[in-house]
């Protein structure tokens, strides 16, 4: 890992990898949604509207991932000081609260038809929406730790290792308590789901964690250009004033 | 001997990991009723709610348990998990998903009688995902298939 403590590293790499993920993404995720909307088969009880998994998934995925991310990232941060880990971090947060939002609009849509309902308080449902605000929490306050330039400040990483413990409890809602909300179809080893809606599924969940994995890295290429321009004008501020 | 300052961060981080789990896991294990999202027959049958509280009961409407009324929109059906079986009946339009052998989740008053009174239904599918194609199968069949195909 701190073979990529030189940012030049990580952009000699992140430069040919970002537009790799970024089309191999779109291009899984394309024919994988083209798949689940036209070819796979409509469910014995829900009919078409099973269709909706397909971007409701991977979404909630995604979602969830963009947690871990920030969660690692602050881990990284806290222990080994790594230059990048606050940069990744702020890199997951904004595509991880769109997933998330996306999650939460697909699974209101899917709600009304499969259930009767937009929207119940229970906790899975509950949980992903205490997700995105942990998301919107996490972006208010990275945004003002690096506005308050105090130097190496520590809160963002403590925010987001602490809301971790969101992500098991968003996972574990639909077995410990009774929910509306299924449990989980997709599991080690033994799918509650046929074949016909699994692989188009996993192939979704593939394509959108690549363009997710692809936004992550331009964003990282993005704050650190942003940086160095900082940098460099407060260098060149710095020299002027000498004279 | 000194400890390496990056190796102290890591043993702290970890032990602070650990308490903070620990603290997730005994808050949800204390939720563990508050946060449920409705009561199984059995728990209704064992704990009646007061008859003017609102409750949810969830669990799978019986086969051949659903009886429409002489006034054509009253059904009547019975919620079971297994141990408990609860009567149950709703005046209103059903989701579409509302069938017998499936779960639901019905919100509404426990009459005196034993019987619930739901002012709403909602349907609960499982985690199950079967095409169309094998609707015609039993469900153990379709899960045979689906056993096969993953």
């Amino acid at each position: 890992m701190h073979g990529f403590a030189n940012p030049a590293r990580f952009l000699r790499i992140a430069r040919w990898l970002m537009p790799l993920c970024m089309v191999t993404g779109i291009a899984v995720a394309t024919g994988a949604l083209g798949w689940g909307l036209f070819e796979a088969p409509a469910e014995r009880l829900q009919g078409e509207t099973v269709r909706i998994v397909y971007l409701h998934v991977p979404s909630a995925w995604l979602g969830m991932a963009g947690w871990m991310g920030i969660a690692a990232a602050s881990f990284a941060e806290l222990v080994w000081r790594h230059p990048l880990a606050g940069i990744a971090a702020r890199a997951c947060a904004v595509p991880g609260a769109l997933f998330t939002a996306v999650c939460l609009m697909t699974g209101s849509l899917w709600g009304r038809p499969a259930w009767g309902t937009w929207w119940v308080w229970d906790g899975r449902l509950t949980s992903m929406l205490v997700l995105l605000f942990l998301y919107f929490g996490w972006m208010a306050l990275s945004q003002a730790s690096e506005a308050s330039d105090v130097g190496h400040n520590k809160a963002p990483a403590i925010f987001g290792l602490v809301g971790a413990v969101n992500i098991p409890i968003i996972h574990y809602s639909v077995t410990w308590w009774n929910s509306l909300h299924q449990p989980p179809s997709i599991t080690m080893g033994n799918s509650a789901m046929s074949g016909d809606f699994l692989v188009p599924l996993l192939l979704a969940m593939l394509g959108f964690t690549l363009i997710f994995a692809g936004v992550v890295l331009a964003r990282m290429r993005a704050i650190l250009a942003d940086q160095q321009a900082e940098a460099r004008l407060r260098r060149k501020a710095l020299s002027e004033a000498e004279f | 001997m000194a400890i390496k300052a990056k190796h102290q961060r890591l043993v702290l981080l970890v032990i602070a990991l650990v308490v903070l789990i620990g603290a997730a896991l005994l808050a949800a294990w204390a939720l563990r009723n508050q946060a449920s999202y409705f009561y199984v027959p059995s728990e209704i049958v064992a704990n009646p709610p007061e008859p003017d509280r609102a409750v949810r009961l969830g669990g799978m409407v019986e086969k051949g348990s659903i009886k429409t009324e002489s006034d054509g929109v009253t059904i009547a059906f019975v919620v079971q998990d297994g141990k408990a079986r609860v009567p149950v009946v709703f005046k209103g339009i059903v989701p579409s998903l509302f069938v017998e052998g499936s779960g639901v989740v019905a919100e509404g008053k426990m009459g005196a009688d034993g019987t619930f009174v739901a002012d709403n239904l909602l349907a609960k599918h499982d985690e199950n995902y079967v095409p169309r194609e094998m609707q015609s199968m039993t469900a153990e069949q379709a899960k045979n298939v689906v056993a096969e195909t993953k």
